[in-house]
């Protein structure tokens, strides 16, 4: 298929309000305010980033995998994608994407998961979903309130038949998303620790978190 | 080459040989559909049968080893399902597990359907269909707006909410649902696509509970579905089919599920 990339919006990193590097196998969470521009930057290249959005008002409207891809009748995520709530809800939108596929429906790893996976020797990795429930704690939010979520820069094909794998990533060092919060989300990432998949190409690399105001209204 | 390299080639290495062998083991064991007149239900077995009427929902407590089977009458073009583990609901079905850990979106006989917890809830033992959607799944106000006109039209998406509050659950315990007889594709640019003419009046969906189970089902048109809302009855029937043999298809059919039963079954040893 196609994969059509959007260069960035003009933005410059140093008037940026928020700018945090999540190292490499770690969690992290921040509240995006609406009408913020929030850019997940691929420091290394072929890095998932695992990220899940909670509305900041009632943590239980959340995104849904499958809200969003009802709306937009596409399997991956790119420029222009409405990233939807649980309540039929607009929770950002993908404004700029230098990568071009993003998936949504492969979720996330998790320590038992990968016993299916990969073997039972691969139970005592870390995974994204022990750091999203440390990071939900926070939030008093618990494993309950884990859904499918996003995975940026995750390459993760469908094929007509129905076969699903993931596969190598096509992002580079530098690729960047870019998306505009339509309401006051709390954004939570896992920068995924799996290497026994391409997700990471093998080697869990850092992020940067960078958010800009937007105009004022 | 430095010792990182060499552990990374390892490792892709190690993948390569995993994902070769969950696409070719599956296609070498699937037996293929169920036929319509196959697999009848034994009638002094049955425990409890329902009829659910177009656009509503229904929920059921399965004991692991019952079965329930799902009839399709008169070929509704989907019905939307989700499930907890009866003794501890915070353990639920995961759609993206269940595609990602068998390496596939299409999930025919012989397949199963795992929780969160790498375990397996269910396994599809008889479905002579073969077009079942975790991907997208039920409807939703928003759909039905979009799609009829109509926002208030019955939706999956409010009625397994109706359905976990009977189980004393919320919204917070909800997650993607997979929609039965809902033969949906992904094309080669991404889009779904609905293939026509795949689903039939009579076509059933049979599941075995592997463990303890609360179940939820939505009769609702999937949101893809083409044609006017104009959902019909389904029948659901639980009953105690045979117990599985050291053979049994979906025990055996491919290592993972090999693998999610060895994480499923000391819960009950």
């Amino acid at each position: 298929m196609s994969i059509i990339c959007t260069p960035a919006a003009d933005l410059d990193p140093a008037a940026a309000a928020y700018d945090f590097t999540i190292p490499a196998n770690r969690p992290w969470s921040h509240v995006v305010k609406a009408g913020q521009t929030l850019r997940i930057v691929d420091l290394e290249g072929c890095q998932a980033v695992d990220t899940l959005f909670y509305a900041a008002a009632d943590f239980s409207e959340r995104y849904s995998a499958q809200d969003t891809l009802l709306a937009q009748g596409s399997a991956y995520v790119t420029t222009g994608t409405k990233l939807m709530s649980n309540e039929g809800n607009v929770m950002l939108t993908v404004v700029a994407d230098s990568c071009g596929r993003h998936d949504t429906s492969a979720g996330a790893c998790s320590c038992e998961a990968n016993t299916v996976r990969f073997g039972h020797h691969t139970r005592y990795m870390h995974a994204c979903r022990e750091n999203f429930v440390v990071e939900l704690a926070k939030h008093g939010l618990t494993k309950r309130d884990i859904v499918p979520n996003i995975n940026f820069f995750m390459n993760v094909p469908i094929d007509p038949h129905g076969g699903l794998a993931i596969v190598d990533g096509i992002s580079v060092p530098g690729s960047h998303v870019d998306m505009v919060a339509a309401m006051d989300v709390l954004c939570v990432i896992s920068n995924c620790p799996q290497v026994n998949n391409p997700c990471n190409g093998f080697d869990p690399t850092p992020v940067r978190i960078l958010i800009w105001n937007g105009e004022a209204a | 080459m430095t010792d990182k390299a060499r552990q990374i080639e390892a490792l892709r290495r190690r993948y390569l040989e995993l994902k070769a062998a969950g696409d070719q083991a599956a296609p070498k064991a699937l037996p293929g559909a169920t036929a319509l007149d196959e697999a009848p239900l034994t009638t002094n077995l049955i425990r409890h049968r329902e009829t659910v009427p177009g656009g509503w929902y229904w929920t059921a407590r399965l004991k692991r080893g019952e079965r329930l089977r799902i009839i399709n009458t008169n070929a509704t073009p989907g019905v939307a399902f989700f499930m907890w583990n009866a003794d501890d609901t915070s353990e639920r079905y995961n759609s993206a597990d269940t595609m990602k850990l068998q390496w596939t979106a299409a999930l025919p006989k012989g397949r199963v359907l795992f929780s969160d917890m790498g375990r397996v809830m269910t396994s599809i033992v008889e479905d002579t269909s073969g077009a079942h959607d975790t991907v997208v799944g039920g409807s939703t106000p928003a759909s039905n707006a979009a799609k009829y006109g109509d926002g208030a039209l019955r939706n999956s998406q409010e009625n397994l909410r109706l359905a976990a509050s009977k189980f004393g659950l919320g919204k917070r315990d909800l997650a993607p649902a997979i929609s039965f007889f809902s033969p949906v594709s992904v094309d080669a640019d991404g889009k779904f696509t609905w293939r026509e003419g795949v689903t039939k009046p009579g076509d059933f969906v049979e599941l075995r509970a592997e463990m303890n189970l609360l179940i939820a089902l939505s009769n609702c048109p999937h949101p893809f579905s083409p044609g006017a809302y104009a959902p019909s009855d389904i029948e659901a029937v639980i009953w105690q089919g045979a117990p599985p043999l050291a053979d049994d298809l979906c025990r055996t059919a491919t290592a993972e599920a090999v693998r999610g039963f060895e994480n499923t079954d000391p819960l009950f040893a």
